[in-house]
């Protein structure tokens, strides 16, 4: 696998280079056409890499801290006295205790009601904006490798142009838009500067598959180009998407939170991760618990998307060491491959929204 | 690559220029005067939004016209107070320097060796702490991370034993000497900190991948074979190969920095090019915010040809046309 990397381009961008890397990681691995259809005869591909995830213990504790916090952040609030609205004018930032779990901020709110609604958002915008964007990216990538020409021109520029706009300044440039609408529109603002260098990535593949003799035969036959995109293409590159879908839950859920922290993403009287640990900044050094909690939930996600994103990568790929069963997995030849994979790991860091 | 040039300047352009336009329309710099007691005359405030080139009853076109004449001339306009943007940029670039150039280079050299290590000693102890441990700093947000820092050092050391607003107390403002020296490191240590931090766990995990690639390959245990040492054969073949494909990210990593670091100053109250962008906005500033982007498209345009340029330096195949 490492024999047929190409020789690094030096035509790069934002970070080019760990998009390459990523893209002949998943190359690499020899894509099954239609492999969902023959689930019945042997064991499926889906299945063996179920296997191979549950085989890898971080990647399960990550989907349980992942599942737990969902849990709690929609059934928590259920068990719980206080609404997240509710001013306890008898309790302002009270420690935890066994009336207010999580103790209370200063404004007399209870602290676990409050971190379990943020909990929510930071979720579901994470999730949305993780799954629209790694949409976009690969049907931009995608059309513009298989049609080539104008079309492969203006999307590649239309991306490099995204990628200079500074997307944190925009978006907060543009945040009076959805102080009096809906968060909805901070999801589509958020998805829309996320997607560039996966789209890169795919349009890399995109430009081996099309050579693939399937792709070839479902063009003579006359299969409409849109058609062999959705149907040949896109699911051979399953695994990236997949991946690729995970870390930029993550990105978002700390794109997000940072864009909160400043003010310019969740508006009141909603709250997010990152409005509740802004609005307690200044009385964090001396009411400890008001930090401690909604940070540590923030944290937790991160942790939990890595571990996932990481366990996934292995079990996608059939040669990378984590696949492997315990007694071979020292069989020293594996190490090499796992390499390329991992090269892709956080790879956003070039986008302004993770910005330190 | 005059014509890449070509491309990256038209990028640049663009991009300032549509960041002018959606700051003009979005923001309102009138809010700053308005609501006022006592109530400002009509007239004053458009007189002193005319004086700055913000007044929104202007077409957007001529007031982006006005604003385009002047960056071609080197003159990034006046910002809400009426003070020239070009000195608070300099201002600003100064303390975001101070605070980036130490921090970077100890984060890109702390995190190239750390993969490096981690990628030899593979699995062993070290290589398991080191991953979880970055694993767990990249899942902080930047502002946690700082706010984090400050918090353990209250809790273990006392309030106020290490001093860590601003760039320097009020009293060493501005100084040089030997005392102010100390009490400006002294306030460098966290917010330093939790820039190496971030970047050596971001930087250790390329470099482990890519030195984990190369620790297999042939070439190095040719270097071996011809009578190298251990050492020798990894620093000289290994890490100058695995090093490769991290350059670009480093470069672009550095570079972004310089705005990048709006969490990090906004946490420890330094006044530097990051919390420009996030005050710019909050203040309606429409000509800051416009030269925090334009600033921001020429850093991307810098590192863009120095990672070129530095890749074609260090990689023996790659010729520059």
């Amino acid at each position: 696998m490492s024999a047929n990397q190409p020789a690094p381009s030096n035509t790069s961008a934002a970070g080019g280079e760990a998009v390459a890397a990523l893209a002949t990681a998943t190359a690499g691995t020899p894509p099954l056409p239609g492999a969902a259809k023959s689930a019945t005869k042997r064991t499926s591909r889906g299945r063996l890499t179920l296997r191979r995830f549950t085989r890898n213990r971080l990647a399960l504790v990550g989907v349980g801290i992942i599942v737990l916090l969902f849990l709690a952040a929609y059934i928590g609030p259920m068990f719980s006295k206080y609404d997240y609205k509710f001013h306890d004018y008898l309790a302002f930032t009270q420690p935890p205790s066994a009336d207010h779990w999580w103790g209370t901020n200063q404004g007399g709110q209870d602290l676990f009601a409050l971190t379990m609604r943020g909990l929510q958002k930071s979720l579901v915008i994470g999730l949305l904006v993780g799954v629209i964007s790694t949409l976009v990216a690969s049907v931009v990538g995608a059309f513009a490798a298989y049609y080539g020409s104008w079309m492969d021109k203006t999307l590649t520029w239309g991306v490099d142009l995204l990628l200079v706009l500074p997307s944190f300044l925009i978006i907060a440039v543009l945040s009076p838009l959805f102080r009096n609408t809906s968060w909805l529109i901070f999801v589509v603002l958020l998805a829309a500067f996320s997607w560039m260098i996966t789209a890169r990535v795919v349009r890399s593949m995109t430009m081996t598959l099309k050579d693939r003799e399937f792709v070839k035969a479902a063009k003579y036959m006359g299969v409409p180009g849109p058609v062999i995109i959705f149907r040949h293409i896109l699911p051979n590159m399953a695994s990236l998407l997949i991946i690729d879908t995970v870390i930029q839950i993550g990105a978002a859920v700390i794109g997000e939170s940072g864009l909160s922290f400043f003010g310019f993403g969740v508006q009141p009287p909603d709250v997010s991760l990152g409005t509740i640990i802004a609005e307690n900044t200044t009385n964090a050094p001396t009411f400890q618990w008001l930090f401690y909690f909604p940070a540590g939930c923030l944290v937790l996600i991160g942790i939990a998307v890595s571990f996932i994103g990481d366990g996934l990568r292995d079990a996608f790929d059939p040669n990378s060491s984590g696949a492997k069963s315990k007694g071979r997995r020292r069989k020293a030849l594996a190490e090499r491959n796992e390499a390329h994979l991992r090269a892709s790991m956080p790879n956003k860091s070039n986008d302004v929204l993770s910005a330190s | 690559m005059l014509r890449k040039l070509a491309n990256y300047l038209i990028l640049v352009t663009l991009a300032a220029s549509l960041s002018y336009f959606i700051a003009g329309l979005s923001l309102h710099p009138q809010a700053n005067y308005e609501g006022r007691n006592p109530p400002l005359a009509k007239s004053t405030i458009t007189k002193t939004l005319d004086d700055v080139n913000m007044n929104p009853d202007t077409p957007i076109v001529s007031r982006f016209g006005t604003w385009a004449n002047g960056v071609v001339h080197g003159d990034l306009g006046k910002n809400i107070d009426g003070a020239p943007v070009n000195d608070e940029v300099g201002r600003r670039l100064g303390v975001s320097t101070r605070l980036l150039l130490l921090a970077t280079l100890l984060g890109s050299i702390g995190g190239v060796a750390l993969g490096t290590v981690g990628a030899i000693k593979q699995y062993k102890f070290f290589d398991r702490a080191s991953t979880l441990a970055s694993f767990f700093i990249l899942a902080m947000p930047t502002f946690v991370l700082g706010l984090f820092l400050k918090l353990l050092t209250m809790k273990f050391l006392g309030a106020g034993t290490i001093h860590f607003t601003g760039e320097t107390d009020p009293e060493f403002a501005g100084r040089w000497d030997f005392a102010a020296l100390g009490n400006r490191a002294e306030h460098m240590l966290l917010p330093g900190l939790t820039l190496i931090l971030i970047q050596v766990a971001l930087y250790s995990r390329y470099q482990r991948s890519t030195m984990l690639d190369v620790l297999g390959s042939d070439f190095l245990r040719t270097a071996r074979a011809k009578g190298l040492k251990r050492r020798a054969a990894l620093v000289k073949h290994g890490l100058r190969t695995a090093i490769l494909p991290v350059v670009p990210l480093l470069v672009f990593n550095i570079v972004l920095l310089f705005i990048g670091a709006t969490f990090t100053e906004k946490t420890f109250g330094w006044h530097g090019m990051g919390e420009l962008l996030v005050n710019s906005i909050t203040r309606n500033d429409v000509n800051s915010t416009a030269a925090v982007a334009l600033f921001t498209a020429v850093l991307v345009l810098i590192a863009g040809l120095l990672s070129d340029l530095l890749y074609a330096a260090l990689d023996p195949r790659v010729r520059v046309r």
